[in-house]
């Protein structure tokens, strides 16, 4: 009934949290090369509504930081995404994906301009090929003066909800002044540490970049606050479900577009093609459209929606297919991501759903589930 | 009353006087599930053999099958859980009962694990 991961341990990277979470009795899983806290005791339940309701702290450190410098950092990294990087101001983030030639993603991506230099973070299962990869295309370049380093002696962590900003102020007054989508360099006590104002779960919060032999300290110095929970990967994962947001693997990836994916914002100027691979094919579809929309699903009912699941018109041809889907805890009913022709991609359109040889009802709804509540500027 | 009966998928079965047996999922096993959301039950008259699947129960994370530990007939279901299935994880080997079935080869029940049994089972694992 139960299927257990059979990847060997031993074989398995730890993040410098790790003997917290065991001290804090997390379910350890494999995930991405690492050994990761899937939940505590508390239960993934409890742990996204405490989330939502006052401040989760994430391990994250699995994730990929990676610097780029130089005077043509910038402009290296813009050849490669669709998104200008030009424009953004020292202290902003930005949003983007790196392109692949069919116009498809190779990572999903969040840059912040530090004044000197950019900082990337990048998805675990990618960082190795983004480094790669980025590596190869600056070779390419080879008469840009643009350096890569990939920060693998900075741990990384989220704190999240709505009393976030509360408590890193406690330790960090100066962090007051960033907006949703800022950051930059701040010390926490005596901890140097990057931070940003965004996060993966559609609440206010920061993800913190902080040396490898810091991490633990920070952790423990943030845990002092009775409002700050540890939060595991499965509650992460219902809680960017409910924001809306795209897990690089199951809702986008090589084969599916930005325009696709619905993340078509990300492209700043819908009317200059950029640089980046597969430009003129992800510009084709902001002309033209596109036959497949990523939307959100939910149903009368409380059979989960799970990733895989075919989504079926009134005639029962195939209308999409699901790529993310769970229980929704702050709705209480089941939620999902799918690719839906477009005919049916429209908010309200009527679908229906197998789950073992039965049909359910499902009705197209519009992204996120729960209402992001960021603290931005104006 | 007897004592409860286990099985290596982390059902337990409780046999009872009048020859039926009532069946449920182990305190490990909703603990290794998380928050059970969603208990999908067989319908009642249901004839299955063991180990056909019989109910699937879905937590937050993950969707688990549940088969038949014996052979025999679903007599009655645990409705409340179609309302109420964080019962499961509050009350798995009370409250959390699944179904009652009838016993139709008594000689299956050798086949179960008693306590202790499942006890090392468990710490083999």
């Amino acid at each position: 009934m139960i299927n257990n991961n059979t990847d060997k341990p031993s074989q398995l990277k730890k993040t410098p949290l790790y003997d917290l979470h065991c001290e804090q009795g997390a379910r350890m899983v494999p995930f991405a090369g690492y050994e990761m806290p899937v939940s505590y005791p508390l239960g993934i339940k409890q742990e996204h509504l405490h989330c939502r309701t006052q401040a989760g702290l994430f391990d994250i450190s699995h994730m990929g930081q990676i610097r780029l410098q130089g005077k043509q950092a910038v402009s290296v990294l813009e050849s490669l995404i669709p998104s200008k990087i030009s424009d953004l101001q020292t202290g902003q983030q930005k949003y983007s994906v790196l392109s692949n030639d069919r116009g498809g993603i190779l990572d999903d991506i969040m840059v912040t301009n530090m004044g000197d230099h950019l900082l990337l973070v990048v998805n675990a299962a990618c960082k190795h090929e983004d480094v790669e990869y980025l590596q190869s295309m600056m070779r390419d370049m080879s008469n840009e003066d643009c350096q890569l380093e990939f920060l693998q002696d900075k741990a990384l962590m989220a704190l999240q909800g709505p009393a976030a900003a509360s408590v890193l102020e406690e330790f960090s007054p100066e962090t007051a002044r960033l907006h949703f989508m800022q950051g930059g360099a701040f010390n926490i006590r005596d901890i140097p540490c990057v931070i940003n104002r965004c996060g993966y779960t559609g609440e206010d919060g920061f993800e913190i970049s902080i040396p490898v032999g810091r991490a633990e300290d920070l952790a423990r110095l943030l845990l002092k606050n009775d409002k700050v929970r540890m939060i595991g990967l499965g509650a992460r994962d219902t809680l960017r479900l409910e924001a809306g947001f795209c897990l690089y693997g199951h809702d986008i990836g090589p084969e599916t577009s930005p325009v696709e994916a619905a993340i078509e914002w990300i492209i700043a100027d819908k009317t200059n093609k950029s640089s980046c691979p597969g430009a003129e094919i992800i510009w084709q579809q902001l002309a033209s459209g596109v036959t497949r929309r990523r939307v959100g699903l939910m149903m009368q009912g409380k059979v989960p929606l799970r990733e895989g699941m075919d989504v079926l018109d009134d005639s029962g041809q195939l209308a999409g297919c699901i790529t993310s889907g769970g229980f929704s805890p702050t709705l209480g009913k089941p939620i999902a991501m799918a690719y839906i022709k477009s005919e049916f991609a429209n908010t309200g359109s009527q679908l229906q759903v197998n789950i073992r040889n039965k049909n359910y009802q499902v009705e197209t709804v519009a992204l996120p589930f729960v209402k992001h509540r960021y603290h931005r500027s104006n | 009353m007897s004592e409860l009966k286990f099985t290596e998928d982390h059902e337990w079965i409780r046999l009872e006087d009048d020859g039926t047996a009532t069946v449920g999922i182990t305190d490990y096993a909703q603990e290794q599930l998380g928050d059970v959301v969603y208990v999908e039950l067989p319908e009642v008259g249901r004839e299955l053999g063991k180990d056909d699947e019989v109910a699937v129960v879905e937590s937050v994370k993950a969707a688990g099958e549940i088969k038949m530990p014996l052979s025999g007939t679903v007599l009655s279901i645990n409705e409340s859980l179609e309302d109420e299935p964080e019962t499961v994880n509050a009350d798995p080997e009370g409250n959390g009962w699944f179904m009652t079935i009838s016993v139709n080869n008594p000689e299956e029940v050798d086949t179960l694990m008693d306590d202790s049994a499942y006890n090392e089972f468990l710490g083999g694992l």
